[in-house]
């Protein structure tokens, strides 16, 4: 990554573009970065505004009438949202968790040179690479036969392994942990349970992490698990309510109805325009927070993967 | 037997001989193996269902065991349906056009990006465009609707403050080529231009210092050394784009075009298509769409592996 920067001296000062260039460079990255941020800043300012502004004079880039009403729903009448919002925490944290040790247990077993099974497994790991049975019978073996029709362990299971997760985990395990290190613990009577549990993983972190940080972001992002498996509204997550609410923003008040509120005054008087675009945000704002802090592993991954795919 | 062949025997016999680790990492590798076996395997197996009249209600098994044979029926309602060939237009088109511009622009923003003077402006701008490839499609498309919504949207603001009449978009079939290509590159853009500025970092900068000691430009130096080396990343990831033609984006065609009927001819792809007659029943049309698209899908994948291994057999998946 540095080999660029080392040299930052004298030889850097007139081996680069002009100044005009780079200017010109300069203001092409400013208005594509806007380019990728606006939209979002969009979608907060609508939740942001009052209602009766949106209703008045449409979506605009800033709120014109300033209001948290959105956000006040949300605490006060959003059962489903909080609901909404445990699905989502329990999936990414459940799902992470399963799935980095279901990655990493068969990524160690594939790096082991002298294992028996390796070439039976690698071929286990490869053949879905580039063979799928496809989306009708993977549905039907879930539903029918796994019965994970309206279960939570729909939107966990089928995302938990994914082969190009596998391989870079057998691709860190093989190159960066010694043979010694494991021949010597397995002569001092250690089960490779033992050697992967308490040596393997805790040197291992910078994999575990980028595989971690992978899986978390696409057990919170995943929208078509809820839409294939999940009708119970009590299992939505927060994608799969924003889904629902952007073609029926009514269903908001279903739940909330109850609290003592009659559903038909609710519909009325409830915030459905910045409601809609505060959930949007709700999902929006822990990932936003978080990836710039984590975009260093997500690249040493993304380059692992793209270049050894 | 000689005593060679003996010796040679005997240490094959000692090199497959089953050991205690061997058990213990298959212990230690068995409920991802049962994972792949229940997620990946049986559903191959599934793909059977396109060769019958299946039905949705029942046990899965009696029901794949006792539907009753139909053989390449269900095909022929695939190819005779008038929407075939939409479909298979949008599938490819889109993403031959996704795959010009998904090299041609990052590797352009790229080779900028990292010509700019001031490394920490650099960072601040990676960062910026990294985020839409965080977002989930959901929330593209409520982006979406907040620019393209009929009464409220501020694309049509616009065009009133302008003086033009208001477009309902989601009803116009003309615009959404551009929508949808737009909308891929932008989710795209920085991830993409952030692997290839990996790779150009990860070049060798000795090469770099002999171009400026023999008194090469910063610009003879891209053309003659950064876009030479980066070809054969190009041509692999290219090849390897290639080798999935057949799988589009289900989100990109389906969520941000809110699934609307006016757009059909413009936003069906395969996976759109398999989606919406699996929900809609019709299995038969389902299953069979989702095995051609599994069989041509491999039978590329391995075509294009088969040709990134003849350049260069490292960047080869096998």
């Amino acid at each position: 990554m540095a080999t660029r920067t080392t040299y930052e001296t004298g030889l850097e000062k007139f081996n680069r573009t002009s100044k005009a260039v780079d200017i010109l460079f300069n203001l092409n990255f400013i208005i594509l970065a806007l380019l990728c941020v606006i939209p979002v800043i969009v979608v907060l300012s609508i939740s942001l505004s009052s209602e009766n502004s949106i209703r008045e004079t449409g979506y605009h880039l800033f709120p014109v009438a300033l209001s948290g009403e959105a956000y006040a729903f949300v605490v006060q009448q959003g059962t489903m949202i909080l609901r909404a919002f445990g699905v989502s925490a329990l999936v990414t944290v459940a799902g992470t968790v399963i799935g980095v040790l279901l990655t990493t247990t068969m990524g160690y077993a594939l790096s082991r040179p002298s294992y028996k099974l390796r070439g039976f497994l690698t071929w286990v790991v490869f053949i879905p690479m580039i063979f799928n049975g496809g989306l009708v019978s993977s549905y039907f073996i879930n539903t029918n036969l796994l019965g994970l029709k309206d279960s939570v362990w729909a939107l966990i299971l089928p995302l938990a392994v994914s082969s190009f997760n596998v391989i870079i985990c057998k691709t860190f395990f093989k190159s960066t942990i010694p043979d010694g290190l494991v021949e010597s613990a397995e002569i001092d009577g250690a089960s490779q349970q033992r050697i992967f549990f308490s040596i393997i993983l805790p040197i291992s972190l910078p994999v575990i992490a980028t595989i971690g940080l992978f899986l978390c972001f696409s057990y919170w992002n995943d929208w078509f698990q809820s839409m294939l498996y999940i009708d119970n509204q009590n299992l939505y997550s927060l994608q799969a309510l924003l889904n629902s609410l952007m073609s029926n923003v009514d269903a908001l008040a279903k739940n909330a109805a109850s609290m003592g509120v009659s559903y038909a005054v609710l519909v009325a008087t409830m915030p459905k325009e910045s409601a809609r675009m505060a959930v949007a945000i709700i999902i929006v704002l822990p990932v936003a927070f978080a990836y710039p802090f984590f975009q260093k592993y997500f690249i040493s991954g993304l380059t692992i993967g793209a270049v050894k795919g | 037997m000689s005593m060679a062949t003996e010796r040679r025997n005997k240490r094959k016999r000692s090199q497959f001989r089953w050991r205690k680790q061997d058990t213990e990492l298959t212990l230690l590798a068995l409920p991802t193996t049962i994972w792949y076996l229940l997620f990946c395997f049986l559903p191959m197996f599934g793909i059977i269902i396109a060769f019958k009249n299946f039905k949705i209600s029942g046990g899965f098994l009696s029901n794949v065991f006792n539907s009753p044979w139909v053989g390449f029926k269900n095909f022929e309602f695939l190819f005779t349906s008038n929407d075939a060939w939409i479909i298979i237009r949008n599938t490819i088109g889109y993403n031959i056009i996704f795959i010009v511009l998904g090299i041609v622009l990052p590797v352009l923003f790229a080779i900028m990006i990292g010509l700019l003077h001031n490394r920490k402006a650099s960072k601040i701008y990676q960062t910026m465009m990294f985020l839409p490839y965080f977002l989930s499609w959901v929330v593209v498309s409520a982006v979406g609707w907040a620019f393209l919504s009929f009464d409220k949207g501020i694309l049509n603001q616009m065009l009133a403050s302008a003086g033009s009449d208001p477009v309902n978009w989601y009803m116009e079939p003309a615009y959404w080529p551009y929508f949808l290509i737009l909308l891929h590159v932008w989710k795209g853009l920085g991830y993409g231009m952030v692997i290839y500025l990996a790779t150009i970092t990860s070049l060798d900068s000795t090469y770099y210092e002999a171009a400026v000691i023999d008194g090469a430009s910063i610009w003879q130096q891209t053309r003659y050394i950064t876009l030479p080396m980066l070809k054969l990343v190009i041509v692999m990831l290219f090849i390897l784009a290639v080798g999935r033609i057949f799988y589009t984006d289900f989100g990109l065609f389906y969520q941000v075009t809110r699934d609307s009927n006016s757009l059909f001819n413009v936003s069906t792809t395969i996976d759109v298509m398999v989606y919406k007659q699996l929900k809609s029943a019709t299995l038969g049309m389902a299953a069979s769409a989702a095995f051609v698209q599994s069989v041509l899908g491999c039978a590329t994948i391995l075509a294009a592996n088969w040709i990134v291994r003849k350049i260069d057999p490292d960047s080869a998946m096998m």
